[in-house]
């Protein structure tokens, strides 16, 4: 138990130096008249009937946004975890592509497919004769639904799957042999077992689209701001820093009431169960339903992921013909630029951050959710809540309290790459938390305890017992902190120098200045971003099999 | 293990804290500046070896974000210089009292319409103007004219076919709020927000951001709308970077005289740095010609030293005759009320 306090010391100490004293100090500088905390801001805000707007919308497009990633996610969580065939691997990897990927770049694999002279609509057109186009999706609701679905389902994928997979099928097999149906089997046995998962996976695409800010700003216009665009126009662009932190703590305290009643609910749906290692769980499709299920998701899949296709096709085919020298193009650079660095060397930055922000993550993210669990139970759910917090933050919010908070000695971090490996932290630890909680609470004690009674001292007992339970979990955590790291923008823009430029700040940089070989050079480092994290998934993947044991 | 290891990791990031302090010493040079910015490596490599300095050159976002972030770091910067204020943002820089005032010698091969700020806090670099551009091959395809006036951009003929950016978060977007300002005035019987409210009316989309309204709506990209608004230099850098695809520019500049938008960018001196002397030395180098002649090829914006030369491909940057007229304290004072004005009629 000492040794649990003195290790919780760690990632406190990290959090109240990289986020509530940055936070507080932004607060402070933005309400406080020096003296006194201002509460007027507050009060021009909830009498503003836009911004009261800007809330609900922001409450109501989060909620059916999340419905719309489950009813997508599950069916393919389900494939994953139950059904072995050729390409999986693979599969699995690409479909996680999504929540990598700038938003500018996704919306132009949507205008590709879906804009008035994209394919969907060529064909269409092309197929009944009509003279316009007949899908006109573009700067609508419609689309940001569709985005964000598009970006969160991998979450709902990952982590219900690696639940999934270690469920023991002969529970169902036990429900049928009752006599149940297969529907029936699924809400009274498979879906209690699944439930924490699924919620907390929930929980997490709707507070990525609660926060929506690219998707909302690029596809869909600022007529659908949610708070986090307004807290951004209002801090970054228009400056006006009372309204902007009065309504950061207005996001934030929504954030937090959400994360209350999750961690509520949570508390109830654990069940505690013995998990079955995966090679034991998942199986070829062998009847023809379960063919015809796993072609149809594959199909769903392969649509979902049609955007990121239709972008690779783009680069191939930039200019008419296939241009062999794209590749070439992207390697070299005649123009002599200051802030030119080779592909290699980007690519090299957003690995090393990235893998940097998978260990702080792995080691904060693990501290806290043991001590979560270890918690009486009356402060669990608030403290639950109270270490999600970084997800309501504001990303501008965060990096304005930077400035002010980290900028002077003795710790000034302008400038340095560690701000930015910090920052990319803050976003990720909370996924490995999330994905450890589950197993750690449906874990069965009996175990440790075992384990403790024959002599294993805790650490022992760690390695040796929990570890390699505990292991696909973290591997999910691990997954998702490196996919946040790697697709990270809005930070990495403001805070770095050149040397630090990472993938998606180069496609950034590269879509600033007009011209073909411009949007050359972004489509194929958005290519090569596609093709480097897809194998970063599928090494991580692999180690779960090398290193684990495949549990 | 796990406990070592936490506390090894912590021990290290606080190493490399204390580690990553104290950058500024003399004879080193930061530049902060925003996402447009480009020069050669080789221009600012001649700067580092001519003065024994080394250079550093920091984007933090657009303008609006960089100036944001230098007003709240006033009196400990974390650079030398910013470079990239415009005429839009000048007034409110100057108000903010974070810069010190320098007056290069090389200013006198800058033209005086160019001169930003005649307390030379600030000092001009380049210009560009912010204009509408069209695809030419959609207008043939559909067989339009390209609009000769603003006023036709609210007929038939362009509903659904224009695309800008949103002057809360983009500059050019706000830089053609202005000009539209300036063109149909404010309390006239058809003022400007009349013509936002018309434009609304006639389906205008509007972006955040230039990247996005380029890149994802204009229709030489793919998007649906063959009305951009961009810069007078967004014609040649089509051509220029098509790499021998096209001959002339694919895209055109739609010019009316009083409505497009000079804006011109300046350099100033940070209050708080610790090379006030390098600093000044580098806006002499800023101003001189073989810095000023590699900014139309990186920026595709116009150098102001009228000794300068621009590269072969500028003679497709036309200049607009006759840019809107209003002056930078105008700007300034009534900046922020016409955004909330054109955020009412043409967003809420």
């Amino acid at each position: 138990m000492t040794v649990g306090r003195i290790l919780l010391i760690v990632p406190l100490t990290y959090l109240a130096i990289f986020f509530i004293y940055p936070l507080s100090s932004i607060f402070a500088r933005s309400l406080g008249d020096e003296s006194n905390f201002g509460f007027e801001p507050f009060g021009i805000l909830l009498n503003d009937p836009y911004y009261l707007g800007r809330i609900w919308f922001t409450i109501w497009q989060a909620v059916v946004s999340t419905l719309l990633t489950l009813t997508i996610g599950l069916p393919v969580a389900f494939l994953f975890a139950r059904y072995e065939f050729p390409g999986k691997t693979l599969l699995k990897a690409i479909s996680s592509l999504p929540f990598v990927m700038p938003t500018i770049v996704v919306a132009m694999g949507f205008t590709a497919l879906f804009g008035s002279q994209g394919l969907v609509n060529s064909a269409l057109m092309s197929m009944f004769g009509l003279d316009d186009p007949p899908v006109r999706i573009t700067n609508t609701l419609t689309i940001i639904f569709m985005a964000h679905a598009f970006y969160n389902y991998a979450i709902i994928v990952r982590i219900v799957s690696a639940l999934w997979s270690n469920l023991d099928p002969n529970l169902e097999g036990s429900a049928k042999m009752l006599g149940a149906g297969s529907v029936r089997t699924f809400y009274h046995v498979t879906l209690p077992l699944l439930l924490p998962a699924i919620v907390s996976a929930s929980l997490l695409s709707f507070a990525f689209s609660f926060t929506s800010f690219g998707v909302v700003l690029v596809l869909g216009g600022p007529e659908y701001s949610t708070l986090e665009v307004s807290i951004y126009e209002l801090t970054a662009k228009l400056f006006r820093l009372p309204l902007a932190g009065a309504l950061a703590i207005i996001q934030l305290g929504f954030t937090y009431f959400f994360l209350l009643l999750y961690s509520k609910f949570q508390e109830q749906s654990v069940a505690k169960i013995d998990l079955k290692p995966r090679e034991s769980t998942s199986r070829c499709p062998t009847r023809w339903r379960e063919k015809v299920f796993v072609i149809a998701t594959i199909l769903l899949l392969l649509t979902l992921l049609s955007p990121l296709v239709a972008l690779v096709v783009r680069w191939i085919t930039l200019d008419g013909g296939f241009a062999t020298n794209q590749m070439a193009n992207l390697f070299s650079d005649d123009r002599g630029s200051y802030f030119h660095l080779s592909p290699i060397t980007i690519i090299w930055n957003s690995l090393r951050f990235a893998l940097i922000t998978v260990a702080i993550s792995l080691i904060i993210g693990t501290i806290i959710s043991y001590s979560i669990t270890n918690v009486s139970r009356r402060w669990r759910n608030l403290a639950d809540a109270l270490v999600m917090l970084p997800l309501g933050v504001s990303a501008v919010t965060l990096g304005f309290g930077y400035i002010i908070a980290l900028g002077r000695p003795p710790i000034d971090l302008r400038g340095s790459w560690l701000i930015l490996v910090i920052a990319h932290s803050l976003v990720a630890y909370p996924f490995v938390i999330r994905s450890l909680l589950p197993v750690l609470k449906g874990m069965n004690s009996n175990l440790r305890e075992a384990a403790a009674v024959l002599g294993a001292n805790p650490t022992r007992v760690f390695l040796l017992v929990e570890l390699p339970l505990i292991a696909p979990a973290l591997l999910v955590g691990a997954t998702f902190a490196f996919a946040v790291s790697m697709g990270e923008f809005g930070a990495s823009l403001i805070l770095v120098r050149v040397e630090f430029t990472t993938m998606p700040v180069a496609i950034f940089r590269f879509l600033g200045l007009p011209g073909a070989a411009n949007l050359s050079m972004a489509l194929g480092m958005s290519c090569l971003l596609m093709v480097v994290v897809s194998l970063g998934f599928i090494a991580i993947e692999r180690f779960r099999y090398k290193g684990i044991g495949g549990f | 293990m796990i406990k070592s290891t936490g506390i090894l990791v912590f021990v290290a990031l606080l190493t490399l804290l204390v580690v990553a302090c104290g950058s500024n010493e003399p004879g080193s040079l930061v530049v902060l500046t925003n996402d447009s910015f480009d020069i050669g490596e080789e221009v600012i490599a001649q700067f580092e070896e001519d003065n024994n300095a080394t250079v550093t050159i920091q984007k933090s976002g657009d303008s609006g974000e960089v100036l944001n972030r230098a007003i709240l770091e006033k009196g400990n910067p974390s650079g030398d210089l910013l470079y990239g204020i415009d005429n839009t943002f000048l007034s409110k820089a100057l108000r903010e009292d974070i810069f010190i005032k320098y007056e290069s010698p090389r200013m006198e091969d800058v033209p005086s319409q160019f001169v930003l700020d005649d307390t030379f806090h600030v000092s001009p670099v380049d210009y560009g103007y912010v204009n509408i551009n069209y695809d030419i091959a959609y207008l043939e395809e559909h067989g339009l004219t390209p609009p000769e006036t603003l006023e036709e951009l609210t007929g038939e003929d362009w509903k659904g076919r224009l695309v800008v950016q949103n002057p809360a978060t983009s500059s050019p977007g706000l830089a053609f709020l202005i000009a539209t300002v300036s063109y149909f005035g404010e309390d006239d019987d058809y003022d400007y927000l009349d013509f936002w409210a018309d434009l609304k009316e006639n389906d205008l989309a509007v972006k955040d951001g230039w990247s996005d309204a380029y890149y994802t709506d204009f229709s030489q990209y793919g998007g649906d709308q063959p009305l951009v608004l961009s810069y007078a230099t967004s014609p040649a850098a089509e051509l220029y970077f098509s790499e021998g695809a096209y001959t002339t520019p694919p895209t055109g500049n739609m010019l009316v005289d009083k409505a497009t938008f000079l804006q011109i960018e300046g350099i100033g001196i940070l209050k708080g740095t610790q090379n006030e002397k390098l600093a000044q030395k580098f806006i002499d180098f800023v101003l001189d010609t073989p810095f000023q002649e590699d900014i139309p090829g990186r920026m595709f914006v116009y150098p102001v030293n009228s000794k300068a030369v621009a590269p072969d491909f500028f003679k497709y940057a036309e200049v607009p005759t006759l840019p809107a007229d209003i002056d930078a304290d105008t700007i300034d004072a009534n900046r922020d009320e016409w955004i909330d004005s054109w955020t009412k009629v043409v967003l809420r």
